[in-house]
């Protein structure tokens, strides 16, 4: 029979048990009590010479147990016309006496004994079970690997692989990882650059499997795709560009926790699987998926470590700012991604300022230097706040907008001091710009965070690509399960 | 049922081909250097003696390699040698 069908129940009454269980073992007389005045029908998991006193068979694929969801033996199940409709799980006496209609049934027994997990949903077989009897599902192409072939290096010889080694997308994988989501598998994600591609949650789950994401974050990586995919960040831009920029992805909500995000020590760094694989998640599916390839479209002149994996989550709880992406429309205690199209971190030292005057004197002097000193109105910037710096912010009762208005204050620069060829430097504003006053940033152009350490009187700086219309916008979505 | 020792699934658009497509024919051998690996099977080296006479011939200058042994895939340096000396490489497969 097709693997994919339910097999239909016969009539009367169906239990499922397995000789490893101990209550299936005490209930054998029962069945046996049962099959002198009904019709029943005992499916074995384990051993096919088990129940012995009663006929019965074998379930040796599981294939019963799987589709009528068997999670516990024994259970018992009434069927009437092909259709079940009642069940019981483990032993009760009350329990199986009514669905039998047997009164003095199991007299000796005791009145209760919890069941054993069923077979079907062994941590050891579930994911095989699930490729097995679901697998219909997966509609991408099957790649055989030959008995010689070692999978790791073939991947890097197709060129699936951001230089670092992926994790075979196996058919148990990922259907394990779909499970992540409730979304369908061939459900539409985003049309994905740079070749336009249409992209399927089964295409992203292969490649979140490829990362080395959990099924958990599968709603963050498909988010993050939609943010990424929307024509206001510009993918096929962010990749085709000769700067550095890569997409940097922004975490908020309760389920960054929940994941098990950093948004603490080493935030940008190395070491904790969320914030590390749903960037490669979203850069492998970009890769593999939209065509996005240093070196074809991507012509990055130095690129960016980030490119790998640039995600982290905000610190909400210790913020004086609130979420940033509640600051950006997605309602508190949502969880949603923002993305951004970021160059490297680079850091921001005041450890002497104690009031927030000198310390965003500093944050301006430092962010004058994005780019270009004299850069003004092209690039945007995240400003990632610390933990010990937000306090003197927030000990001064400064909020974002405080914060935010201070520094596009301190920004504001004489066009004479950046023009063509001022200080020595041929950069600069073309001589037209003379005698005005320009602003470093656009008036959203800074976008205020807060994470990192709890020790350290620095800040950081992630500068952006070319802003607006012409290059890339931050996009904010929601994660949805 | 698949009889492969590991099945994956393809991550990419599938716009291209799983199977890397054959190189096309040259049109003539003329001035090539051409490799011929004899896989050590007995009697591969009368095949490729004969081959190397055909080849000389039409004007191909012939390299002849052998692998250490038929049972395994011949060594790194090996093919990395055919790939740096050849423009084509002919295996001997004859028993």
């Amino acid at each position: 029979m097709d693997l994919m069908t339910k097999p239909v129940l016969p009539d009367g009454l169906v239990a499922v048990v397995k000789r490893e269980c101990a209550t299936c073992v005490m209930t054998e007389p029962v069945l046996a009590t049962i099959a002198r005045s009904e019709t029943l029908t005992v499916f074995t998991q384990d051993d096919e010479t088990f129940p012995a006193s009663v006929p019965h068979s074998f379930d040796s694929d599981l294939s019963v147990s799987w589709h009528h969801d068997i999670e516990t033996v024994p259970t018992l199940i009434r069927v009437e016309n092909g259709v079940e409709v009642d069940r019981t799980i483990g032993w009760s006496r009350d329990a199986w006496r009514t669905l039998t209609g047997i009164d003095d049934l199991g007299e000796d027994l005791p009145v209760m004994r919890p069941g054993c997990g069923s077979l079907s949903v062994d941590p050891d077989l579930v994911d095989k079970l699930r490729a097995r009897f679901t697998g219909s599902v997966l509609t991408a192409r099957h790649i055989d690997m030959a008995s010689a072939e070692d999978e790791f290096e073939s991947m890097f010889n197709r060129g699936w692989t951001d230089g670092l080694p992926v994790i075979p997308p196996t058919p148990e994988r990922v259907l394990r990882m779909l499970a992540g989501t409730t979304r369908a598998p061939d459900d539409i994600v985003a049309v994905a650059p740079p070749d336009l591609v249409p992209l399927t949650v089964e295409k992203v789950a292969i490649n979140a499997v490829m990362a080395g994401c959990l099924p958990e974050y599968m709603p963050w990586v498909i988010a993050a795709l939609e943010a990424v995919c929307n024509d206001r960040f510009n993918m096929h831009g962010v990749l085709a560009t000769t700067m550095p920029v890569g997409p940097v992805i922004v975490c908020n909500g309760p389920g960054t926790k929940r994941i098990g995000m950093n948004s603490g020590i080493n935030v940008f760094g190395q070491g904790n699987r969320a914030n590390m694989t749903i960037g490669r998640a979203v850069q492998l599916t970009i890769r593999n998926v939209g065509g996005g390839r240093p070196g074809e479209v991507d012509r990055a002149t130095h690129g960016n470590p980030g490119k790998l994996s640039f995600c982290f989550a905000e610190d909400e709880d210790g913020s004086p700012f609130g979420p940033l992406a509640t600051e950006r429309g997605i309602p508190a205690g949502v969880d949603a991604v923002t993305v951004f199209a970021g160059e490297g971190p680079r850091c921001a030292v005041d450890q002497l300022a104690r009031t927030p005057e000198e310390l965003t004197n500093s944050f301006a002097a430092c962010l004058r230097s994005v780019m270009h000193p004299k850069s003004v109105m092209t690039f945007d910037v995240i400003l990632v706040v610390s933990p010990d710096h937000s306090r003197i912010y927030a000990e001064a009762g400064w909020g974002r907008e405080r914060v935010l208005a201070e520094l596009h204050a301190r920004l504001q620069i004489d066009s004479n001091t950046i023009l063509r060829g001022v200080d020595g430097m041929a950069e600069g504003l073309p001589d037209r710009f003379r005698d005005r006053t320009v602003p470093k940033f656009r008036p959203d152009g800074i976008l205020l965070t807060h994470a990192g350490g709890g020790a350290g009187l620095f800040s950081s700086i992630i500068a952006g690509w070319a802003n607006g219309e012409m290059g890339s916008q931050p996009v904010t979505v929601a994660v949805k399960s | 049922m698949s009889t492969a020792r590991l099945t994956i699934l393809d991550p990419t658009s599938e716009s291209k081909p799983a199977r890397r497509e054959l190189l096309s024919r040259p049109s003539s051998i003329d001035g090539m250097t051409i490799g011929l690996l004899d896989i050590r099977k007995p009697r591969g080296d009368v095949f490729l003696d004969r081959i190397e006479q055909l080849l000389a011939e039409r004007g191909a200058r012939v390299l002849r390699y052998a692998t250490p042994t038929f049972t395994k895939p011949a060594p790194a340096d090996l093919r990395h040698e055919i790939a740096s000396q050849c423009n084509l490489v002919i295996e001997a497969l004859a028993d």
